[in-house]
């Protein structure tokens, strides 16, 4: 029954694991959840909470980055000074970038909405 | 080399602290634990130890504090009573699952309301689930006792965990008693220097502590935590035995006096196991193989040894210096009975509340629970399961 060894009793300094994954049982995981990889939120998608999107309007996108500035969650990425994407995988769709920008290029747009539209062309196809 | 000396149990306590000399100790007062701040800050005041002393606002502050610091690397301790430990609740769970090794003595009083400031086990009782070791003390040399060997339980790889020493308010705490205390450089080499593995401040292995945990990972937590607890058995047992080494007094996870031959026993904590134990022995002289269990440690809960010392037990009385409201008996009455369930041997179980907000436990009251297990060992039968120990009715 005891698949674990009283060495692996010292959960977390035994198993200092860098890739946590959600298949990982109890005794494999590090003790008391402490994190010992920087940076890793990046590896835990929260984008399905989102239930509004933020929708990019590049016709009237003056490139200012308010909204690369003020997003509190890392998720607009932006290339050689200009807007390049958002993070979608992370965006939790709050609306902060689109209050911000001064010439409205970003839509904030019903996740119902977009689903409507992904199903209607999937039947068209 | 060992000394004997008179000090109340807060003055043990506070002399234990000073040779365990922590590097954080946050603290607030409140009675009857406030002497052990008191007397420590003092120590602090004088030099004579090295420890950062936080007079915090409140005892929410206190625990939290000592979570900062142990997170960061740092031995610390906090110490409370009642109301205090109610409002520290929130963060013992999270001491616990931060898996911290804070050691805290807890001088049990009554929680309000009615208010008052006298002993009894609920302040304790409350915490029984949070995932903090338990150890209770019978007298003021188990209470010193306690308080060396926790820090060393607490911060073994294997347990990481909280340790609260619990000992009876005023009856423990304020009274003088003789006991013998170890001289500063044993002290010193058997609680050894703390080396934490995980913790904030250090730069070169930098980590994220009491991070967010959803339900795809709170669950595996909160099983490492059991595990943490079982491990907690053995080294509690094995700390006990070298602490026997410095000290000639061992220490286990139950104590069982006068069982092996017993036909009835009583189940009691801390100091009352003492006025239990001298009803025993007057018992004995009159025939009646009487005997007493008090578990040191309450949790983790001791289910193997107490099986094992009640298991040819005829009749139990269970103690209980708390009330649950259950309307089903104490806390440690469902513990002791669903022990013995498993043993089918159809031992009689009863439960015995007493003592609630400091009313005294009088030897009559002890030789009437004995008497009231003869008749049940005799007869067979158990009139009423649940009673109230000297209390008006």
């Amino acid at each position: 029954m005891t698949q674990y060894g009283p060495l692996n009793r010292n959960l977390g300094s035994g198993t200092r694991t860098k890739a946590v994954r959600s298949d990982m049982k109890w005794h494999e995981l590090t003790r008391a959840g402490n994190i010992y990889e920087p940076g890793n939120a990046n590896s835990y998608e929260t984008g399905d909470w989102r239930s509004i999107r933020p929708v990019w309007n590049k016709e009237r996108c003056i490139n200012c980055l308010f909204c690369w500035r003020y997003c509190p969650d890392a998720s607009v990425i932006a290339k050689d000074g200009k807007f390049e994407a958002f993070d979608y995988k992370h965006c939790k769709g709050c609306g902060i970038c689109a209050k911000v920008c001064p010439v409205n290029a970003i839509d904030m747009v019903s996740e119902d909405e977009i689903e409507k539209v992904k199903e209607a062309n999937k039947d068209e196809n | 080399m060992k000394t004997k000396v008179a000090l109340t149990g807060n003055e043990a306590v506070a002399q234990a602290m000073k040779q365990i000399n922590p590097d954080v100790v946050a603290a607030y007062p409140i009675t009857p634990q406030t002497e052990i701040v008191q007397i420590f800050s003092s120590f602090v005041a004088n030099g004579e130890v090295d420890t950062e002393f936080v007079a915090v606002e409140s005892e929410h502050s206190a625990m939290s504090a000592a979570i900062g610091a142990a997170a960061g690397g740092a031995r610390a301790m906090t110490a409370t009573s009642s109301q205090g430990l109610a409002l520290m609740f929130e963060v013992v769970y999270i001491a616990a699952s931060m898996r911290l090794p804070i050691v805290f003595p807890v001088v049990n009083r009554a929680l309000s309301g009615p208010i008052n400031i006298h002993c009894d086990h609920s302040d304790a009782m409350g915490l029984r689930d949070s995932g903090v070791i338990q150890i209770f003390s019978e007298n003021a040399q188990e209470a010193y006792d306690n308080m060396i060997q926790a820090v060393r339980i607490a911060e073994h790889p294997d347990v990481r965990l909280p340790v609260m020493v619990n000992m009876d308010g005023f009856i423990t705490s304020h009274a003088m008693d003789v006991l013998e205390v170890l001289d500063d450089e044993t002290v010193k080499n058997f609680v050894g220097t703390y080396v934490p593995d995980d913790y904030l401040l250090d730069a070169q292995n930098p980590i994220s502590m009491g991070n967010f945990d959803m339900y795809d990972f709170y669950f595996e937590h909160k099983r490492q935590q059991v595990e943490a607890m079982k491990a907690a058995k053995e080294i509690i047992k094995e700390v006990g035995r070298e602490f026997a080494k410095i000290s000639g007094r061992e220490y286990g996870l139950i104590e069982a006096y006068k069982l092996d031959d017993a036909d009835v026993a009583v189940v009691v904590l801390n100091s009352a196991a003492g006025t239990a134990k001298g009803v025993a022995d007057e018992l004995r002289t009159k025939g009646i193989k009487a005997g007493v269990l008090k578990p040191r440690v309450y949790r983790p809960f001791p289910q193997e040894e107490i099986r094992e010392a009640l298991k040819a037990v005829k009749a139990v009385a269970v103690m209980d210096r708390a009330e649950t409201f259950s309307t089903c008996g104490g806390p440690m009455f469902a513990d002791i009975r669903n022990t013995l369930y498993d043993l089918k041997n159809d031992i009689k179980v009863v439960n015995y509340i007493y003592g609630l907000g400091g009313r005294d436990l009088r030897l009559e009251h002890v030789q009437q629970v004995f008497e009231d297990l003869e008749n049940i060992r005799k007869t067979g039968r158990v009139d009423e399961t649940v009673k109230y120990l000297g209390l008006r009715e």
